[in-house]
């Protein structure tokens, strides 16, 4: 179903950049220069051009409809439930649930298995670098159900201390809901370790996969997580559609979490009954469209390469890293020894928001605030910071760029 | 007679400035400039009532209502909102919450710096603005309740 890698051992990035048409476009009179992939990344030309099949020829509500278009489109949405079954190694198809994305798919556990399993005096465990949606949903819940939070402290390096978090666990811990890679400082955490200790422990691993799913091999039956949350724009797919993939009998012990069409069974008043996995859990009429699209984008990334793609972004981190650690006022926010291809950075008496406008006023696009993990950036005593963010199509003359256009700013504002 | 210029007269004479500039660049240097010239707010008014809080920089805003004028005074943590909020306060302080209300400031689309407004969650200067305008409401209001008390007596008086 996924094209096999091509034989070349090096990508060409411009032909790749070629596949993205966004990329061609001007910025402020200067070609832009797109490192905001942690918060999206751009589609590909047959990722677009998907939808605009499936709205052109065989737009149809799926599953029930009988006629030709309603089974073109929900052969076409099943095959993408394959391909995401595929690309992260689930054992069945069963364990795959579409969402609207990350957020989703963590308030779904946290709404459906978490209201079932936790109680007065339970113990959930999270860490400083947690993005606010895998903190929200738990402090709910545990506000509900008189439960606890309880959060891993982190070094200066932005790495997980680890000691800590064992003297956390305890028989009392339910929950551990981990992030893979942290959106604002790129730290890799040891997930099959955090994993495996909590299942030791008794509790069960939810992972946010947020960041981690599109530069990292993700295999959920190695990592024996029991929860698996990602969307599908971060790895140059739609926006609006998530996945989470939680382990069969664990999901087919939770309640259902929204009620309605396509989840059901058999309903009457006196009573309705639910069904199978795993349509159990997606109500209504889904995100066909962009479900859809996201089996090309997953065939984009597959059919690339995925070490390769991972390489190439680990060049432009090291290379990145190197070049803004020259320059006098900028200090990186996250030194941790694996890191997936963002830099957090700030520079010496300069608001983040000041930099990135200034940046933003030469073509390139950075994010800059406090990411959504307020909490993280509380710990390291910072409003926010600036945050470049690499993808497959991005080069070494772009952060050459970056690094002119910071020069620049930093004269500008000092 | 006062020699003060209107609101529109201000807005003019800023769009005028702006025309000089050639590159964005120097846009943003002029604003920049203003920023950092913009004097810094004292302690005592960066209190939380007086913050208008946005996702990225923070704008501290007060106002106070002398002889039927409102004056503003503010500060922001981010030098490029400064910039922007000296040239607001430039504009906007010193007249009446009439003028204030009546006020729409196209000077900010004429300078080509829009962008900073319509990014509601990026900075509290769109938040800065309406507090503006909130303040012009609530001292006009108060001021014609007064009136219409006081207006309001002397009619049950004559009745």
């Amino acid at each position: 179903m996924i094209p096999s890698p091509a034989i070349k051992k090096t990508l060409d990035i411009a032909a790749i950049r070629e596949q993205f048409p966004v990329l061609s476009r001007e910025v402020k009179g200067r070609p832009l220069v797109y490192f905001d992939n942690a918060a999206t990344s751009q589609k590909p030309q047959q990722v677009i051009d998907a939808l605009v099949n499936y709205y052109t020829t065989y737009n149809a509500n799926i599953h029930r409809g009988i006629h030709t278009l309603a089974e073109e489109a929900t052969a076409a949405f099943e095959e993408t439930r394959d391909t995401v079954r595929e690309f992260i190694r689930a054992s069945t198809r069963e364990e795959i649930i579409f969402t609207r994305g990350t957020t989703e798919s963590i308030n779904l556990v946290a709404y459906s298995w978490g209201r079932q399993n936790i109680r007065s005096g339970d113990e959930i465990i999270i860490s400083t670098m947690e993005h606010h949606s895998n903190i929200v949903p738990w402090q709910i819940l545990c506000e509900e159900k008189g439960a606890f939070l309880k959060v891993i402290p982190i070094s200066d390096k932005g790495e997980l201390l680890m000691d800590e978090y064992r003297r956390l666990l305890n028989s009392k811990t339910r929950l551990v809901s981990i992030v893979h890679a942290s959106n604002a400082l790129g730290t890799i955490n040891p997930v099959k370790e955090i994993i495996d200790e909590a299942h030791s422990a008794g509790a069960i691993v939810l992972v946010d996969g947020a960041q981690s799913s599109v530069h990292l091999d993700i295999d959920v039956q190695e990592m024996d997580c029991d929860f698996f949350a990602f969307s599908a724009h971060k790895l140059y797919g739609p926006t609006g559609t998530g996945i989470l993939y939680g382990k069969k009998a664990l999901l087919e012990s939770m309640p259902v979490f929204l009620g309605g069409g396509e989840m059901i069974r058999e309903v009457t008043f006196a009573k309705t009954t639910y069904n199978d996995l795993p349509y159990k859990f997606e109500a209504g009429t889904p995100n066909i469209a962009d479900v859809i699209a996201f089996k090309t984008a997953l065939q984009f990334i597959v059919g690339t390469g995925k070490e390769k793609i991972r390489k190439h972004e680990h060049e432009l981190l090291t290379y990145a890293t190197k070049q803004l650690e020259q320059i006098q006022g900028v200090r990186i926010i996250g030194s941790a020894r694996e890191k997936v291809s963002l830099i957090s950075f700030v520079v010496e008496n300069a608001h983040p928001q000041d930099v990135g406008i200034l940046l933003d006023n030469r073509g390139i696009a950075v994010r800059t605030g406090h990411h959504c993990a307020e909490p993280l950036m509380q710990r390291f005593g910072i409003p926010g910071t600036i945050r470049a963010s690499f993808a497959v199509y991005n080069t070494t003359g772009e952060v050459d760029e970056l690094v002119i256009g910071l020069q620049k700013a930093i004269k500008m504002l000092s | 007679m006062s020699t003060q210029k209107t609101i529109a007269e201000t807005e003019k004479e800023i769009v005028e400035e702006f025309s000089l500039f050639d590159t964005w660049d120097d846009k943003y240097e002029y604003i920049i400039d203003l920023g950092k010239k913009l004097p810094v707010l004292d302690d005592q008014y960066k209190i939380n009532e007086n913050r208008v809080k946005g996702c990225q920089s923070t704008v501290w805003l007060a106002t106070d209502f002398r002889e039927g004028k409102v004056f503003f005074k503010a500060d922001s943590d981010a030098v490029i909102v400064k910039g922007l909020i000296s040239m607001l306060i430039r504009v906007l302080s010193g007249h009446t919450p009439q003028e204030r209300l009546n006020d729409k400031l196209g000077f900010i689309q004429d300078i080509g710096m829009t962008t900073h407004l319509a990014q509601t969650r990026s900075n509290g200067l769109l938040s800065m603005v309406k507090q503006m305008k909130n303040f012009a409401l609530a001292y006009k209001i108060k001021n014609s309740s007064i009136k219409d008390y006081e207006h309001g007596r002397a009619e049950t008086k004559s009745n």
